[in-house]
């Protein structure tokens, strides 16, 4: 193998190599990373040495190119996407562009979080730069070495669908042919990147690199891995959350046909089978005594009641502009309510999997994940193991949406597997999978506004009371973000508290995510933020919080445009002077939908804008309430700005799934608690929206010359309270409570 | 039962993508999990396991069955057909829709969704808005492809056919 390290800007090097059998390789070392998470010692040696396990781009002798991505497809187009970006400046030939999904290295992390995760809708914002850079690197390194198999000059040669072409004489030379001169040249010390309006692929309608293999049956997901001597465990989960094992009998269930054994873990009972089936009909058989705890009598109304009590309190203050007390005192008029969000579950259409190989010399993971880096730290902590003994594979992922960024069902694998001392894969029934989620917290919201006499909003006060969806993830998340040459015990020692997504995650500001930036112009904001953890089990779930806040904050603006008489579209505008990102889109959106026209007989509409993190969505949802109160989405009309779009296909795939997300939680299922367990457990109590209840839905992209923002979460926040406001123009019923049930509305 | 021992059990003959199987499994196991880890064919997929979700459709002597819910037992003798074996004019016009349309997006229920589709597309060759709703609804989508699938099944209806 030949290699030259090239030192492209101060960030980052870029190392380039080739090696036979696998064609030319352009890996990157990012500085920041490599400082936090290697040794100096290790650091050198990999500039220096193995390119391979941390490439962005392969190009072999065939022409093929190979994108390495970083980031869990589960569904959010993101394979396609980093490829593309790589793509565009690589001048590939899109037909000849694969995937793959990378290994465990440093240069792979999120700078978003510290490990490599996808999460946040951070993806393509944060591989933006360093994939360009990856792909343009490789383009000049490419017609560098025609122009030296040519004796030409290398500005006669241009780069172009996977071939260099020497301009003046139209001689050609695939990238195939290029590969091993281009591993030996040197790189130029500026890289050029391509300019906007040169794009030819960014911006289009680029095939999906993952359909074919979703459409034939053969994309390989969690549930799909193979191994020679598989087990299947199932999974017998305490019932009551912070339960605990007490006895087990597992005579009958160690009797039945093909089960291996039935291992006491950390979270439960894992029955071990030949086949699923056989595990599952022995975990039936199972029976088990547990240690309830002080849980068992926890339910929906007790938590409700509880906060409803501590909303009367001071909360911490997240943001605190003015004097609202005194300018409540001024208004004209007060108004004031209280908003309610139950439990949400994740409904991932493939159920949380795992499988993990524990050996004496190392640890291999197969798992639908979002959180690699998590992944190998549990399983080094379960087994002993260094971290570099721990290969986690990223499969494919049968949704996401947040709850892979938890490694419970990790952890239990590897519990499994070195107790048996075999390859398993642990598979959680559809029941385990809903009962025993980390769901979206629910949350108690008392809202207030103070109005001048012509009606506008002089002061806003929004306190809020629930668990943050952050405290459960980042106790996983901890140790795998501290440097990789620290000791364990160490780690368990050295206080979290210092690294910075650690105290964003523990602070108010993460439970706020979505309120806190409510661009409203108000003279008088306060948000205040009251932390109760009832001890349900939380996590992510799309859009975190802003599921939340985007309900609260959009229903009630429209309560205070109806206190005030004023038109709900043109009251946001008015307060939106200053924020002209979101102005623009909920512009757009009232324009595309026909906001100013009256809308068919027995439709009505409501509006709503947000932005997730720094992506402004605008909605208008069009509905009709029939007599049995039951509502029926019609219509829903998005305007976006989400800067550079790399695939609009993508995006509004990506806004419409938001949509569908958010709908099921606004007209369909919760999670309710009783006695200390979830009341819901399959699909008949947590239905999901279905085919004749999704709207038409039409995406109005914002054009833009700016860096990408996130998209996978920015269609979820905005659907609920659009869709609030336009049943309370149909019934005059404002909606505060969510799922919206028709028994509330029915006339008859 | 306890005593139930593998060779004891008859062998249950099983009929797949034209291939005829015989398995040594528990009658009462699901014809999802025998195709699974049986017969390692993937693509048909758990996801409730109660048969509300129509991940795991396959076809039995041509119509849509919820496998999830279906014994070994129930299907012996039949044809069944899985997502591998679909073939024929309406499973590649299906695809080929699909294809175009990029419809998919974590794919997970995709399969469950062409088999119920292709049934449509067998009876109805021309199936209004309303019609595929009426036969697809049953088959749930968490990423929300719904508004795709449909236009999908339209494209791969109106493809001319031999």
């Amino acid at each position: 193998m030949s290699g030259t390290q090239v030192n492209e800007g101060r960030r980052q090097f870029l190392q380039v190599g080739f090696i036979a059998g696998a064609g030319l390789i352009v890996g990157g070392l990012s500085k920041q990373v490599a400082a936090s998470s290697e040794t100096p010692q290790s650091s050198a040696s990999k500039a220096s040495g193995n390119l391979a396990p941390n490439a962005w781009i392969r190009i072999a002798k065939s022409s093929e190119v190979t994108v390495v991505i970083n980031h869990s497809e589960l569904g959010q187009g993101i394979f396609t996407a980093l490829a593309m970006i790589a793509a565009e400046e690589l001048e590939a030939d899109w037909s000849k562009v694969r995937t793959e999904m990378a290994s465990m290295d440093p240069v792979y992390a999120n700078p978003a979080f510290g490990v490599q995760a996808t999460g946040g809708s951070t993806s393509v914002s944060t591989c933006w730069e360093e994939l360009r850079k990856a792909g343009a690197a490789t383009r000049e390194l490419l017609v560098a070495a025609a122009a030296s198999t040519w004796k030409v000059p290398a500005r006669e040669c241009r780069a172009e669908s996977g071939k260099v072409v020497h301009q003046p004489s139209g001689r050609t030379l695939l990238y195939g042919q290029l590969v091993e001169k281009a591993a030996g040249m040197p790189v130029p010390d500026k890289i050029p990147l391509k300019k906007q309006g040169d794009f030819n692929m960014i911006g289009k309608r680029m095939p999906k690199l993952d359909t074919k293999p979703k459409t034939q049956g053969k994309a390989v997901f969690g549930m799909d891995v193979q191994l020679k001597g598989l087990l299947t465990a199932v999974i017998t989960h305490p019932p009551v959350f912070g339960g605990r094992l007490k006895s087990i009998d597992a005579t009958k269930a160690k009797s039945m046909p093909g089960v291996r054994k039935v291992v006491p873990i950390s979270t439960g009972v894992a029955v071990v089978a030949d086949r699923f089936w056989q595990a599952k009909k022995a975990s039936e058989a199972l029976r088990i005594e547990w240690d309830l705890r002080e849980k068992a009598n926890l339910s929906s109304e007790s938590i409700r009641a509880r906060w409803a009590e501590l909303a009367k309190q001071r909360g911490v203050r997240v943001r605190d502009v003015g004097d609202v007390e005194t300018a409540m005192k001024k208004a004209a008029k007060v108004v004031e309510a209280v908003y309610e969000l139950p439990f949400q579950a994740h409904g991932c259409p493939e159920p949380m999997n795992c499988t993990a190989h524990v050996r004496d010399d190392g640890c291999d993971v197969w798992v639908p994940t979002q959180n690699q880096g998590g992944s190998q730290e549990v399983t080094a902590a379960v087994t002993g193991l260094d971290l570099d003994r721990v290969r986690v594979h990223t499969t494919f992922s049968g949704g996401g949406f947040g709850r892979r960024g938890d490694v419970d069902f990790v952890i239990e694998a590897v519990e499994v597997s070195k107790a048996v001392k075999a390859p398993v894969k642990v598979v959680w029934t559809r029941e385990e999978d809903i009962r025993h989620d980390h769901f979206r917290p629910a949350s108690y919201h008392v809202v207030r506004a103070g109005l001048d006499a012509t009606g506008k909003p002089i002061a806003f006060h929004h306190l809020f009371v629930g668990p943050s969806y952050m405290d459960g993830i980042i106790d996983t998340l901890a140790p795998a973000i501290m440097p990789r040459w620290l000791p364990r015990s160490l780690k368990n020692a050295v206080s979290s508290a210092a690294i910075p997504i650690v105290k964003y995650a523990r602070s108010a500001e993460s439970a706020s995510g979505g309120a806190a930036a409510m661009p409203y112009a108000v003279d008088n904001v306060r948000l205040e933020y009251f932390k109760d953890d009832p001890g349900v089990p939380v996590g992510a779930w799309r859009s975190v919080a802003n599921s939340q806040h985007a309900f609260v904050v959009e229903s009630f603006m429209d309560e205070i445009a109806s206190a005030g008489a004023k038109d709900a579209l043109q009251l946001r505008l008015d307060l939106l002077k200053n924020s002209q990102k979101w102005s623009n889109v909920l512009r757009t959106a009232a324009e595309k939908s026909g906001w100013d026209r009256k809308p068919p007989e027995g439709v009505y509409r409501g509006i709503s804008v947000h932005a997730f993190d720094a992506t402004p969505a605008a909605m208008v949802a069009e509905i009709s309430v029939d007599k049995a109160g039951l509502v029926k989405v019609h219509r829903v009309v998005c305007a976006v700005d989400c800067g550079t779009v790399i695939n609009p296909k993508i995006v509004e795939a990506q806004i419409s799934g938001g949509i569908a997300f958010g709908l099921t939680a606004t007209l369909k299922g919760s999670v309710t608690i009783a006695k200390g367990r979830a009341r819901q457990a399959n699909f008949d109590d947590f239905p999901l929206l279905r085919m004749d209840e999704m709207p038409r839905v039409e995406v109005h992209i914002v054009p833009s010359e700016a860096a990408p923002t996130g998209i996978g979460e920015v269609g979820v926040p905005p659907i609920a309270p659009a869709v609030a406001n336009a049943v309370y123009a149909a019934t005059g019923k404002r909606i505060r409570r969510l799922p919206i049930t028709s028994r509330d509305l029915a006339t008859v | 039962m306890s005593m139930q021992k593998r060779g004891a059990r008859k062998m249950i003959e099983l009929k797949v993508n034209k291939k005829t199987y015989r398995l040594d499994v528990d009658p009462e196991t699901p014809l999802l999990w025998a195709l699974r880890e049986e017969l390692g064919l993937n693509g048909t997929k758990y996801s409730c396991g109660i048969g509300e979700c129509g991940a795991c459709v396959v076809h039995v002597d041509g119509e849509a069955t919820r496998s999830c819910v279906t014994t070994v037992s129930e299907v012996k003798g039949k044809e069944i057909t899985t997502i591998e074996g679909l073939a024929g004019s309406i499973g590649e016009a299906l695809q080929e829709a699909w294809i175009e349309g990029d419809v998919p997006q974590c794919g997970y229920c995709q399969s469950g969704q062409i088999m119920t589709a292709a049934e449509l597309l067998a009876s109805n060759p021309r199936p209004s808005d309303s019609e595929i709703d009426a036969a697809m609804s049953g088959v749930l989508c968490r990423c929300g492809t719904y508004n795709e699938i449909r236009q999908a099944i339209h494209r791969a209806a109106g493809r001319p056919r031999p």
